[in-house]
């Protein structure tokens, strides 16, 4: 459960693009007729990534009044639901995975590379808002760790240097590059040996 | 060991593409509709018969849960594909959805049909984005070939399939709190009676399957019952996912037979443990609501329902998790209570407060700053979460401490001494 706070400086007022108001007309039609409110999630989802990853006030009204939903529900469900970032983030937000199946493979290194490279300890954001650093809890890639997720995407297998390099190329503009830092394909075993594919007969 | 060929999950590395073409040439999609013309007893009874359990933890025999689904009447049917995959140590169904999507959709033509469903929701975790963008793409290869949709491949039956993610929250892999969330609300856990089966999605008769259980179906169809039979010791029967994670020199997903010995699985597909089995200092088998297995145990027990209950410990999601002599076992079971705290929906009173409790004691274990009476004070605690609460979250965080206690118990009062006589020397 989480029980995140509202920012305090909220914009006053939120609307779906064009486009963004037709992708949600489609995801509505996917749940039976007054079961609208089904479309919750995906519509605070598609509001957030609008708004620039984090969900104003004035966006979940919006969404309680298309799904016609008392706004307290749809509060509720913000609250809930770790996903809905309820004040801004920065540009990247880091999410170090630090359960028990990272931290046996070294996600407290993790953490300290972020903490040396950046500044700022987990929960805070860059001066620069370029950055926040979160602890977060399993991301289901255990046998891929340490695993970060930084905004959408998985990058796995890391070490202090390629966490370390992830950050100087995200400082630096350049593009990174999602899945495994060490080149595993999958969660393959290193060693392919042990393990063949096998084609049906 | 598995032969090649008896693999369900034969692109599980992401080796060849998820693609309609690949999945086809895979051998996917390749008979669908005759199976279903055999009609929808027939796959219930092969299911069965098949004895399969449900792969997302529980284990309950699938072609029984299905058998529970009323006969058709005016209420619609609903299929719950339950891809909310968050329990730690467990990595599976991630595979399924972005290197074998058309597997999983298949099942779901089958399973649907199977319970008389026109309809499937895909609950994919929200935090599986790329995961999701690749089954979004299979389902509409698969409206295009006429795989779903009206008359889906040509069987007759209608059968769409909706993909709708989470938004993170563990909780919401317990199939209630996962219908409470598609519903559009929280994802807190219904009260049973009534069952899924009576009144699920909707108040409707609804089945909810994990990934891995539906995408296991229509290769049971297409090679019978008995094929899948011959894996694994009886009730136990079939092929199976394992995540191996850890302190393991290659850790990994593989497929096996049910039952394979732990020992085996570490060492022939996880490159053993870090530093030699005789590093080992305790395994977590079945994802981290499963009690720890302390070295001996490991040393013999088998990898199936049965066998690691008569550990006390559970199969649960095959989700490994290798531990070597290095590991501060109490922080390790201490950062789970942190999680269970993290996750706890709040409904139930025993489970909202009990988890934090519980997480407190165990940072207060981690440093040893406790008496050796709180150790029989936080194992009835435990006790006192377990069984009391509205769904098995409470249980999943009493189980873990109650592992460590079992086994572990010296462990926890040298820490408590140490930390005693450091206080008196300062």
């Amino acid at each position: 459960m989480s029980a995140e706070e509202m920012a305090i400086e909220q914009p006053a007022s939120f609307a779906f693009t064009p486009n963004n108001l037709a992708v949600a007309q489609a995801v509505i039609a996917r749940y039976p007729t007054g079961r609208q409110a089904s479309a919750v999630l995906p519509l605070l989802d598609l509001a957030q990534r609008q708004c620039g990853n984090w969900l104003p006030r004035a966006a979940m009204d919006c969404v309680a009044e298309m799904l016609e939903m008392p706004r307290i529900r749809v509060y509720e469900v913000a609250t809930f639901y770790t996903m809905f970032n309820l004040k801004p983030v920065g540009k990247n937000l880091v999410q170090v995975c630090t359960t028990t199946p990272c931290w046996l493979c070294g996600s407290d290194k993790v953490v300290k590379v972020c903490k040396d490279k950046l500044g700022i300890d987990p929960g805070e954001t860059t001066a620069d808002g370029q950055f926040t650093v979160v602890e977060t809890e399993c991301l289901g890639a255990c046998v891929n760790a340490p695993v970060v997720q930084i905004n959408d995407l998985y990058y796995e297998d890391l070490t202090e240097e390629s966490m370390g390099k992830l950050l100087d190329d995200l400082k630096a503009g350049r593009e990174i590059k999602s899945g495994s830092q060490k080149g595993r394909q999958g969660s393959a075993p290193q060693a392919m040996a042990a393990v063949t594919v096998g084609r049906k007969d | 060991m598995l032969a090649p060929h008896d693999r369900i999950f034969t692109n599980l590395y992401g080796h060849e593409s998820w693609s309609l073409d690949a999945a086809r040439r895979r051998g996917v999609w390749s008979n669908t509709s005759s199976l279903i013309l055999k009609g929808q007893p027939w796959i219930v009874e092969e299911i069965k018969a098949s004895n399969l359990r449900g792969r997302g933890g529980a284990g309950f025999p699938t072609g029984l849960k299905w058998s529970f689904m009323p006969k058709p009447s005016d209420k619609p049917h609903y299929l719950i594909i339950n891809a909310d995959e968050s329990e730690p140590g467990t990595s599976k169904d991630r595979d399924i959805l972005r290197f074998d999507p058309h597997r999983l959709l298949e099942g779901a033509l089958c399973a649907a049909f199977a319970i008389h469903a026109h309809t499937a929701y895909i609950y994919v975790r929200g935090e599986f984005y790329s995961e999701a963008q690749t089954l979004q793409k299979a389902i509409s290869e698969a409206y295009a070939a006429g795989l779903l949709g009206r008359n889906a491949c040509g069987t007759g039956w209608d059968c769409d399939v909706y993909l709708h993610r989470g938004a993170g929250a563990y909780i919401c892999g317990e199939e209630s709190a996962l219908m409470e969330s598609l519903e559009g609300k929280k994802g807190q856990p219904r009260n049973r009676p009534p069952f899924p089966a009576g009144a699920g999605l909707y108040a409707c008769p609804t089945t909810v399957n994990n990934v891995e259980t539906i995408a296991s179906v229509p290769e049971i169809l297409r090679r019978g019952a008995a094929w899948f039979n011959q894996f694994g010791r009886p009730k136990n029967n079939g092929t199976k996912l394992y995540c191996i994670s850890g302190h393991v020199n290659t850790p990994c997903n593989v497929e096996e037979a049910m039952s394979i010995p732990l020992k085996e699985l570490v060492e022939k597909y996880a490159g053993g443990v870090r530093g030699g089995w005789d590093n080992l200092m305790a395994i977590i088998p079945g994802g981290s609501s499963t009690p720890m297995l302390p070295k001996d145990v490991c040393e013999t027990v088998l990898m199936d329902f049965d066998g690691l209950r008569e550990a006390r410990s559970g199969l649960g999601t095959a989700g490994v998790i290798v531990m070597d002599k290095s590991t501060d076992i109490i922080y390790a079971i201490a950062r789970l209570a942190q999680f269970y705290k993290h996750e706890s929906c709040g409904q139930c009173t025993p489970c909202r407060e009990g988890t934090g409790w519980m997480a407190r004691i165990m940072q207060r274990m981690v440093k040893g700053d406790a008496t050796i009476a709180e150790i029989d004070h936080l194992l009835e605690l435990t006790r006192q979460v377990e069984g009391h609460t509205i769904c098995a979250l409470g249980d999943a965080a009493a189980w873990p401490i109650q592992g460590l206690i079992r086994h572990f118990r010296p462990v926890l009062e040298q820490r408590i001494e140490q930390f005693r006589k450091q206080a008196k020397a300062a």
